[in-house]
């Protein structure tokens, strides 16, 4: 959840950025911000109320006694991460960052300052959770964030839409975490290369793969035949909630494997916000999987947890202090609860209750370092299962997407420059980025302008032949309007100033070089005559030329370069009306 | 460039509403309805007019349906699975959801109560859905390489949306159904300002005003309390879609707040069924019902019994909801034959009516009403007639011309004097050209052209970042006026380009922004090059 930091920022004095998010994504974000709150509250209430702003433990002499390793954790490797220790946010924090979001549909334009169009585009990861698209006058940015092309729940990873960007800044970091097996993938796609076209080769990458779809089924599978083994065995599955996708999944895997072994075992959620959070994910179709919008246009509620919760087979829970789960805790039962880290909320109360009970059994999802995570818990009898689900796009599909994204520059973390080759011939430009450091993409020199045809064409022409451009004289309004400049011409004035009428007054021309000293005659047509030329000047002396003057602009033609120039001039000036 | 549009439906008419708009050579057709007072061939829009050959693959880009009402959508089936239209079809995720319960309930009154031949049947609705994409509000949908729209709130009935249409340069806005005052259950019309070429609205209420929508549902609601409290029995003959779903929460609503015990009931599964999807669709209702979830589902209707037929001959009041509408046959005209003898029963007219249907034939409150040359029914009851609709007035539509400022109006959906005198209204007040083509005219409007020019950054830099001295005349900064200050004011210098060899034609000319500062630097790079 990229949102859960938010509020610290907001609640600072001065914060004043404008925050664009998805709805689905503002939404599921305050819910778990609020839970956060809820769970914090109840570690203070334990405590106590804080007399300085920060706890005791935080004190040099105190930091002091930790045993290292958790040290380490805290300082960071040179003591400096305990300065960026803040306090949690409070519920009011929380209530006016959710405000000040302005909240987006998947592709729904959204402009900043009239020069900046945002467009928020399916990720696959989560419900609501995106890539983004900057389109400015200057170019197209794409910001490529954790994105998942099996997605059960949420829509469709929609990649086709940040392709041919000028620049695309790609920020998932999950590729670190999952390059165990990613070694003979790589070989196998180089293999590939020559014999299939690029395009087609990246598309092959991108969608012929269902290995990682099974894979993943495979595993919420076992996760089940574990736990309903465990239920045989007279013991409680206590499920810590990470990954909201993967909740719900769980959830109703779990319980279609509890009613096909015929067994009647209670599930519980237990959050202060689960039953906010379960009647939401029921009205928000629109951002849901093709799988599950389908249970929409049949008229099905989109979660089986609307039936469940009706038939009473899951039971949701604001807390732990209830009557109805102690009462039948001795029996076995399902437990979903937060918090993943195992240090918040009612999934701590349960492990030090449930963890000298050898039947029992704790699914750990997407833990990093779980003999730390358990590390409170010991001496631990009961049984542990730890599965790591597929939170990116994973190394093996990065190449192809990028082959098949064609970003003009491509920004990739410095990181993981080992992992990845990128062969010149498919990447333009490729800058590798650090932390903290700012990388410089050059864009484009000048920026498109929208000029209305009509005017456009009446325009007074200045051709410069010898140059071969022509210049004409404007006056209008810049107006810049969804990233997109646009000259609003001043009519007014054009005809003020007679520019419409292309043709000077003759007479005028004549006094003019008769001042500077130019002997000239004019040689008049009939206007209705098929000639584009209403009238031609001939001058002698000094200079031999031919003026033509036309409806749309005036063709001088002489011998000598600066002859021209010189009778342009002069037309420019009676033109200019001086 | 012009937009043609050509009015295939609900030209100086309400029904069957289509109109086929060529934007800059796209082809979209907004709505494919079908005319419900009409049984014959007309019923359907003439679709040989926008292709002779029967080819409509090739000649259209995409249809968009606005809602789910059948004036709406009765013709997609046909038009898909008989005429064999294979293109893309948008709607809005409610309308995709509820429209295969309308053009079901449709088909089915046509072939088993009328005993006519199908036109289309179950497994024609299905595939006709599959091909329907389904979209959200306000998202840029693309549809090809040029085509680009975008759907806009607009009230009316659950998931009914505004379509906005770009080609290029050329804007456009088809406006289906709209409310400008949020009702009950759902929100107003929301647009954002456009820079439009056209707009086609609908022109229902063209001449009405409506006042405070309030007082008119508490004539309602004052007419139902006064019936049941009296003993009597309150019938109200509408479709299970859209109006139901209103009328009930108002009902439910107002039963809880007198502690009323009377019992409602619906009659048609179908409203049992409609109700599980506006459970799930309530981000697309009003902003009350949403913020009162998830506390409680106003479609979870506390004071709604099961119904049975019994209750028909049941003593004591009670509320039903009957189909269908207009009382024009089925469960509705049954329940009113039985009931309108009785000086304490109410029959409660919501909508439109069309001319002969017995619920049309009830409004000029008749002594009795002849079915037919054998049946004859005395009419004792009181009949209340609702008030309030979910189209927009007329100082809605012209809130909503002047809102967005097209530069052309078309006018649609509407009676023709209303029409007449709506576009008069439009164009003296707002001078904005105004149509108001009948079925299987064309008409024809100028769009917008841009042409693209490089601009140099310079110029953009002097434009962005103005002198100072140019503040007091804010944004004419380039006006003529200040033309004599020459160093300090930006011009405007228009390069036309043309490409290196003379030969090159036309088409090769691009164009070139840049300051005046430049130009001799331009000139004279030129020059050197030579």
């Amino acid at each position: 959840m990229g949102i859960l930091g938010l509020p610290l920022l907001t609640r600072m004095k001065g914060f004043s950025a404008k925050i664009y998010a998805t709805e689905v994504s503002a939404r599921l974000g305050e819910l778990v911000m609020r839970d956060l709150v809820s769970m914090h509250g109840e570690l203070k209430q334990f405590y106590g109320p804080m007399v300085a702003d920060f706890p005791e433990w935080m004190r040099k002499e105190e930091v002091e006694k930790i045993p290292s390793a958790l040290r380490e954790i805290i300082l960071g490797k040179d003591g400096a991460e305990l300065g960026g220790l803040m306090p949690l946010y409070s519920e009011a924090d929380v209530n006016d960052c959710v405000l000040r979001i302005q909240k987006l549909k998947y592709a729904e334009e959204a402009c900043y300052n009239g020069t900046l169009v945002i467009k928020a585009f399916s990720s696959g990861l989560e419900m609501g959770s995106c890539n983004w698209i900057l389109d400015g006058p200057k170019g197209v940015i794409a910001y490529l964030s954790n994105s998942s092309f099996i997605s059960s729940q949420a829509t469709a990873f929609d990649y086709q839409s940040l392709q041919g960007t000028d620049a695309l800044l790609y920020s998932d970091f999950s590729t670190l975490s999952s390059t165990e097996d990613d070694e003979d993938e790589e070989n196998q796609s180089v293999q590939l290369d020559d014999k299939l076209p690029p395009s087609s080769h990246a598309l092959v990458q991108l969608y012929g793969n269902t290995k990682e779809d099974s894979e993943e089924m495979e595993k919420l599978a076992f996760i089940c035949s574990c736990t309903i083994e465990c239920i045989k065995g007279g013991g409680s599955v206590f499920i810590p909630i990470n990954q909201l996708g993967i909740f719900l999944q769980l959830l109703e895997e779990v319980s279609k494997a509890i009613d096909a072994s015929a067994m009647k075992v209670p599930i519980y959620i237990i959050s202060s916000v689960a039953e906010d959070l379960l009647a939401y994910l029921n009205i928000v179709p629109e951002w849901l999987s093709r799988q599950r919008q389908e249970r929409l246009f049949d008229g099905e509620p989109l979660f089986d947890h609307v039936k469940l919760l009706e038939d009473k087979k899951i039971h949701v829970l604001p807390n732990i202090h209830s009557d109805k789960f102690w009462m039948h805790s001795h029996e076995p039962f399902i437990v979903f609860c937060p918090h993943w880290s195992l240090r918040l909320g009612p999934i701590v109360h349960l492990l030090q209750h449930w963890r000298k009970d050898s039947k029992s059994l704790l699914i750990l999802e997407g833990m990093v370092d779980p003999q730390l995570a358990l590390l409170p818990f010991k001496p631990m009898v009961m049984k542990v299962l730890q599965c790591h689900f597929q939170s990116g796009i994973g190394l093996r599909r990065v190449r192809p997407l990028l082959e098949t994204l064609q970003p003009k520059t491509l920004l990739f973390p410095e990181e993981f420059r080992s992992h990845i080759s990128f062969p010149s011939k498919k990447f333009h430009s490729v800058l590798f980025y650090t932390e903290g450091e700012t990388s410089k993409v050059s864009c484009k020199d000048g920026s498109e302008l929208k000029i209305p045809a009509t005017p456009a064409s009446n325009f007074y022409w200045n051709t410069f032949k010898e140059q071969e451009i022509s210049l004409a004289k404007l006056n209008g309004e810049l107006v810049v309007e969804n990233g997109r400049y646009r000259l609003l011409l001043d009519n007014n004035e054009k005809n003020s100033n007679g520019r419409t009428n292309s043709v000077p007054n003759l007479e005028k021309l004549l006094a003019t070089f008769t001042n500077l000293g130019i002997n000239a005659s004019v040689e008049h047509q009939k206007m209705n005559s098929e000639s584009q030329i209403p009238c031609v000047i001939h001058t002698q002396e000094p200079y031999k030329a031919v003026m033509e003057i036309g409806t749309s602009g005036v063709v001088i033609t002489t011998a000598a370069e600066n002859v021209a120039s010189h009778l342009y001039k002069a037309l420019d000036s009676v033109l200019k009306g001086n | 460039m012009a937009i043609e549009t050509l009015i295939l439906g609900a030209g100086q008419e309400v029904g069957k509403s289509c109109v086929v708009v060529n934007i800059n050579g796209k082809r979209i057709m907004f709505d494919c309805g079908m005319h419900m007072g009409v049984l014959d061939h007309r019923r359907y829009p003439n679709f040989s007019l926008i292709s002779p050959t029967g080819d409509f693959d090739s000649v259209l880009s995409c249809i968009i349906i606005t809602h789910f009402h059948l004036d709406h959508l009765g013709a997609l089936v046909y038009f898909t699975e008989v005429c064999g239209f294979r293109g893309p079809i948008y709607m809005t995720y409610p309308t995709k959801a509820l429209a295969p319960l309308m053009l079901e309930d449709y088909r089915r009154v046509m072939s088993e109560r009328r005993g006519e031949e199908e036109q289309f049947n179950s497994d024609h609705i299905a595939e006709c859905m599959k091909k329907v994409i389904a979209v959200d509000l306000r998202q840029t949908i693309q549809v090809d390489g040029d085509l680009q729209i975008r759907a806009y709130y607009a009230g009316h009935v659950l998931g009914a949306a505004m379509f906005h249409a770009k080609v290029g340069d050329s804007e456009m806005v088809y406006t289906g159904d709209y409310n400008m005052t949020p009702d009950r259950h759902l929100g107003a019309a929301q647009i954002n300002r456009l820079q439009l070429d056209l707009l086609i609205t609908e022109s229902t209420y063209g001449t009405t005003i409506r006042d405070s929508k309030y007082a008119r549902e508490k004539e309602f609601l004052d007419a139902v309390h006064k019936c049941v409290s009296a003993g009597g029995k309150v019938l109200i003959p509408t479709f299970g879609l859209g109006r139901a779903q209103e009328l009930c929460i108002l009902l439910d609503d107002y039963w809880e707040r007198m502690n009323l015990k009377v019992p409602i009931y619906f009659s048609a599964g179908l409203t049992k069924q409609a109700n599980v999807y506006y459970k799930m669709l309530i981000n697309w209702t009003s902003q009350r019902i949403k913020d009162s979830y998830p506390t409680h589902n106003a479609f979870d209707f506390k004071n709604v019994c099961k119904y049975e037929r019994s209750v028909l001959d049941a003593p004591g009041p009670c509320v039903l909801f009957a189909s269908p509408g207009m009382i024009s046959g089925g469960l509705s005209l049954e329940v009113f034959k039985r009931w309108a003898p009785f000086e304490n029963t109410l029959v409660a007219l919501p909508g439109y009516c069309l001319p002969g249907t017995v619920g049309n034939i009830l409004m000029s409150k008749p002594p009795k009403i002849e079915l037919d040359p054998n049946t004859q029914i005395d009419v004792r009851c009181q009949v209340h007639q609702l008030a309030f609709s979910p189209h927009t007035d007329s100082k809605g539509i012209m809130d909503l011309i002047k809102f967005l400022s097209p530069k052309h109006v078309v006018l649609v959906h509407g009676e023709k004097p209303k029409m007449v005198s709506l576009k008069e209204k439009i164009q003296t007040t707002m001078g904005i050209p105004c149509y108001h083509p009948a079925n299987n005219e064309t008409v024809s409007v100028p769009s917008t052209g841009y042409v693209k020019a490089q601009a140099s950054d310079a110029f953009m830099e002097r434009c962005l970042k103005p002198n100072f001295k140019l503040h007091k005349c804010s944004s004419e900064e380039l006006s003529i006026k200040t033309l004599s200050d020459k160093n300090i004011v930006p011009e405007l210098q228009v390069i036309n380009e043309k490409a290196a060899l003379v030969i090159v034609e036309d088409k090769s000319k691009k164009l070139k922004v840049v300051h005046s500062d430049e130009v001799l630097v331009l000139l004279g790079e030129k020059k050197t090059e030579d």
